[in-house]
């Protein structure tokens, strides 16, 4: 018997994650299927940017207010997962006058708050910018962490009844008499569902109605109905800092281009990003030069990044989308605005509607408008109210002080884990006792990882982005095994080894893009920890290499072990 | 020992040059090496230090071949024929690999253990698997893999390090001859969220609020009969043996310790016993760094080191250079170029950085064989084969042409080649 649900969501990212918690607020029953872990895609792939929409203000007015009322809604509900950084726009003196001016009114037309600054000025809020900067613009920009902002919205929903699932990949939409009645899902044993956790178990499940939000992958959802959604992902590369040489979102002042914003980032700095069309989201060249690209360019505005030390390289797909009689050729003036793909009017394929295009700053908004849609689909009559009600974490800003108090933990250990917790440190803490920092660059503590662990089962890349563990300086050389440890006893040996395996593997994709200077340091130390004192490299458990042991030293014939007798003192 | 020689620099100001025959740059322990090889050959020796050895980040195990292509290897000995041309063992031969071992065996004295035997020995990792080497800190000795007694690991729950249940259940599916319980026991004093192993250590060597019988204690709730315990390696530094001699007669069974990621005790242990041999031997310590270098033709005159903006000239006839690989800093490198910061010698690397590495974390990375190619003498080639100076040797990790990590090879090459570059260096100067 078929599971059923009025609606299927299908993608855990900013949307998908927005979407069910919009629908579950409304009572409607709702479950969400992602095939990696929330946030694998592009939302856990971007700047970490909260746009104050100054960035769209000149060549899309619409995006701009959109951005501007949204980031106000999240700054309210999702307090815990925003930095308030404020934003600069920063004029070289290559960069031009009129476009300087042009997005200083069109700031104020879209009624986004700003402020023009000298360049002294500028360097008072941020002395580590470029001498040569004439002129910047303040606006409300702000980081944004999406792991935790869709880690909150997935959270509520289940709250209201939803179901999650992540690693569930869609692999067959049920089509039948000319409507879309539900999905075939295969469950990747890493969902932590000891029930289900056999090898690639299939499940239909049926809904009333089902949500492509799949993002770049929307296309390949679609297609499994034959329909076609031309997705244009589009690859952008971030390069990340070991620090914040600005503790402001800093972008460049020009009408478009490459290379042109850094986003302070918790202990880091986001330097972004490149505009690449791409014909496959999942294979595609993440390329020397663009790594190379972004420090130079960005070094213009802010000397420091030319020296600083970076952790990684990543590279993030956007979902883009362009009506298809629209044709344009460079992806970076492709529309970031959203698409609500009503099927049954488009394709006369009923029980389906994709959501393509949109950005993070307004997943909110466009959740909102495809649960209105979903809803007057199905004929159900429910407001949204996620504008503001807050998400699980961001209720009482006013609790962390006291739960810190509570704790005594010190204090940066402290405000890092309740800033990351918000108002549920006082829960998450008083689990474990003692409890030690098992992540020391990102001071994540036990009971962080064990609250993880319960949310999210063996799985330590969606801990990690839970908890901010091995995501330091050190790409989780230090932290890695010790994370794979607590897993332990709660899942057995084996399934703690594979999880380590999958975290190195996913630290390494990105960290071989900064093997220079202290980074490479770092990345032979890290060899040296893995391959020489644990000897991960050739553990037998993992190679199933039998060892002869009776042909080593098993310490008879040396001198003895003495530790019974003698003493006295050392060396 | 020191002679005064005079010198002239740049702007004409004669400074007195402190001199000696041999100047090691580099504390780790194929510098350590060098000094003493230098010494017993009958030379003075200066050795200089920036800052902490790298012997507290690696596990306090000596290793000398470990792997060879992948595959674990019983008798180093039976298989350095088989390393390439360019590998630094194939360089200095059988006879400089042996020596280098003697002297770490009369350096470490009853501290250290294996001597007797050329095989490798298998010891647990903190990780739960084991790994080869050729000697082990007689702390370790009563762990070994290959030893069939059964065993019981206990961890600390504030020492995340090291998750002794963890540990335990990844040994047997390592395969190990015996069986292995793990258990965590709460350690008796209350520290910081993030206290260091060096934290638990002293603790211990100081006995702080009778913790080792308190600890004794409690281990001894959950002990089993089980022949042998092994512990994290946190239990002292000065006093490591009497507290390990504490615990096994309290228990009644022989205790180890089970080698750690940094800060580790095992290392700073030995690290330790190389200082006290030095000072023994006679050779001097400056800790600075080596900042600038004087050249007469194809010979350094002297090096220069820095005491708090102060430049100290250092003269000598030889000079080594075992300041290490990527790690100790020995090698520094931009997106463009890897280099060699101290005499500037020639680091040959693949013109693009994608050509650094290997896609695969465990391949053959491209990096970890970065460093000097070297003549028989070990002296640092230039790009045309040439000795970059007649009288610099290399030694240890700051040589290319292998892959410790991979190789299981780090502590073997830093004694075998430090033990040679010291003697050939101490030869040439006296």
């Amino acid at each position: 018997m078929p599971d059923a649900t009025e609606v299927l969501v299908i993608g855990g990212g900013s949307t998908g994650t927005g979407l069910v918690r919009d629908l579950a607020r409304r009572g409607i029953d709702a479950t969400l299927v992602e095939s990696g872990t929330l946030a694998s895609g592009t939302t856990g792939r971007m700047h970490g940017l909260l746009h104050s929409g100054a960035r769209y203000a000149v060549s899309d007015p619409e995006s701009a207010r959109e951005c501007i009322s949204e980031n106000a809604i999240l700054r309210d509900i999702a307090g815990h997962c925003i930095e308030p950084t404020g934003g600069l726009f920063v004029k070289r003196p290559e960069d031009s006058e009129s476009y300087f001016d042009d997005k200083v009114t069109a700031c104020r037309d879209c009624d986004i708050p700003v402020e023009v600054l000298s360049g002294e000025d500028a360097r008072s809020i941020e002395p580590a910018l470029d001498p040569s900067v004439e002129r910047a613009i303040a606006v409300p920009d702000a980081a944004i962490d999406p792991f935790r902002l869709c880690v909150a919205n997935a959270v509520d929903a289940e709250n209201h009844g939803a179901r999650i699932e992540t690693h569930a990949e869609v692999v067959d939409l049920k089509v039948e008499d000319g409507a879309v009645v539900g999905a075939v899902i295969a469950q990747d044993p890493k969902s932590g569902d000891t029930e289900t956790a056999s090898d690639s178990a299939r499940e239909t499940i049926l809904a009333d109605h089902v949500v492509n939000a799949a993002g770049a992958w929307a296309g390949q959802i679609a297609g499994l109905a034959d329909i076609e959604v031309a997705v244009r992902p589009s690859k952008g590369a971030m390069t990340v800092l070991n620090s914040r040489p600005v503790d402001t979102v800093i972008n460049r002042c020009r009408p478009k281009g490459d290379a042109d914003i850094v986003v302070p980032h918790e202990t880091t700095a986001i330097l972004g990003t490149t505009d690449v069309e791409v014909a496959d989201p999942d294979a595609y060249a993440e390329a020397q030069w663009e790594v190379d690209l972004l420090i130079e360019e960005l070094s213009e505005l802010v000397p420091g990044i030319r020296d600083a030390r970076t952790v990684r390289s990543y590279w993030g797909v956007r979902p883009l989308y362009e009506p298809p009689e629209t044709g344009t050729d460079d992806p970076s003036d492709i529309t970031r605005n959203y698409f609500v793909l009503d099927h049954k009017s488009r394709d006369d394929t009923a029980g389906l509607t994709t959501i393509v295009g949109g950005k993070l700053t307004t997943y909110r908004l466009m959740a909102e408008a495809v649960g209105d849609h979903v809803c007057d689909k199905l004929g159900i009559d429910a407001r949204s109210d996620t504008a503001s009600a807050p998400l699980p974490g961001s209720e009482h800003p006013g609790d962390i002080e006291a739960a810190m108090d509570r704790f005594g933990l010190r204090s940066p250990i402290a405000r890092r884990s309740a800033e990351r917790l918000g108002s549920r440190t006082e829960d998450v803490l008083a689990k474990v006792d003692p409890n030690p920092v098992v992540c020391n660059c990102e001071a994540v503590t036990r009971a962080e990882i064990q609250d993880a662990i319960e949310g999210t089962g063996p799985d330590l890349n969606a801990i990690r982005i839970r908890t901010r563990a091995s995501m330091g300086n050190c790409q989780g050389g230090r932290c890695g095994h010790r994370l794979a440890a607590e897993l332990h006893p709660t899942f057995d040996e084996p399934t703690a080894r594979e999880a380590l395996d999958e975290l190195r593997e996913e630290r390494w994709k990105g960290q071989r893009h900064a093997l220079w200077g202290v980074q490479l340091s770092q990345a032979m130390l890290n060899d040296a920890h893995f391959r020489t004192t644990l000897n991960e490299d050739r553990d037998p458990a993992r190679t199933g290499e039998s060892v002869d042991w009776a042909a080593f030293d098993d310490g008879s014939g040396g001198k003895p072990v003495d530790t019974k007798r003698g003493g006295g003192r050392g060396d | 020992m020191d002679r005064a020689a005079n010198r002239s620099t740049p702007n004409g100001v004669v400074a007195v040059a402190i001199e000696d025959d041999v100047f090691i740059v580099g504390g780790g322990i194929a510098g350590m090496t060098a000094a003493l090889a230098a010494a017993e050959a009958g030379a003075s020796a200066r050795l200089a230090t920036k800052k902490q050895s790298t012997l507290r980040q690696a596990s306090g195990l000596a290793d000398v071949l470990g792997y060879v292509n992948g595959d674990l290897v019983v008798d180093p000995f039976e298989k350095i024929q088989t390393l390439p041309a360019e590998h630094p063992y194939s360089i200095v031969g059988e006879s400089a690999i042996r020596a280098g071992l003697a002297r770490f065996d009369r350096v470490t004295g009853d501290t250290y253990r294996g001597s007797h035997t050329d095989r490798n020995a298998l010891v647990p990792t903190h990780g739960g698997t084991v790994k080869p080497t050729a000697r082990y800190p007689e702390s370790v000795a009563a762990g070994l893999g290959s030893d069939d007694r059964d065993m019981l690991l206990a961890g600390f729950d504030g020492l995340v390090d090291f998750d002794a249940p963890a540990a335990a259940a990844h040994l047997e599916a390592a395969g190990v001859p015996f069986d292995t319980r793990g258990v965590t026991v709460t350690f008796p004093l209350d520290f910081e969220p993030d206290a260091k192993k060096t934290r638990f250590a002293h603790a211990l060597d100081i006995d702080e609020g009778d913790v080792r019988g308190r600890l004794a204690d409690r281990i001894a709730k959950v002990h089993e009969n089980e022949p042998r315990i092994g512990l994290p390696a946190v239990l002292g530094t000065d006093e490591h043996r009497r507290i390990r001699t504490e615990l096994a007669n309290t228990l009644d069974a022989d205790v180890f310790e089970v080698p750690t990621g940094p800060p580790s005790l095992p290392g700073i242990r030995l690290e330790g016993v190389y200082l006290s041999a030095l000072r023994d031997a006679g050779v001097e310590i400056v800790r600075n760094e080596v900042v600038d270098f004087e050249r007469s033709g194809k010979r350094i005159t002297s090096v220069t080191v820095d005491r708090n903006g102060q430049r100290i000239p250092h003269a000598a006839s030889s000079f080594v250079l075992a300041t290490g690989g990527l790690v100790g800093t020995g090698l520094i490198s931009d997106r463009e170029a890897v280099r060699e910061p101290v005499f500037d010698c020639h680091i040959q690397v693949p013109e693009d950085r994608e050509d650094w590495y290997e896609r695969d974390l465990y391949g053959e990375q491209p990096y970890a064989k970065f460093g000097v190619s070297v003549d028989e003498q070990l002296r640092p080639q230039t790009v045309g084969g040439e000795p970059e100076f007649e009288n610099l040797r290399a030694a240890g990790s700051v040589l290319g042409g292998f892959d410790f990590p991979a190789s299981g090879s780090g502590t073997g090459i830093s004694l075998a080649t430090g033990s040679l570059a010291g003697r050939l260096a101490g030869e040439e100067a006296t």
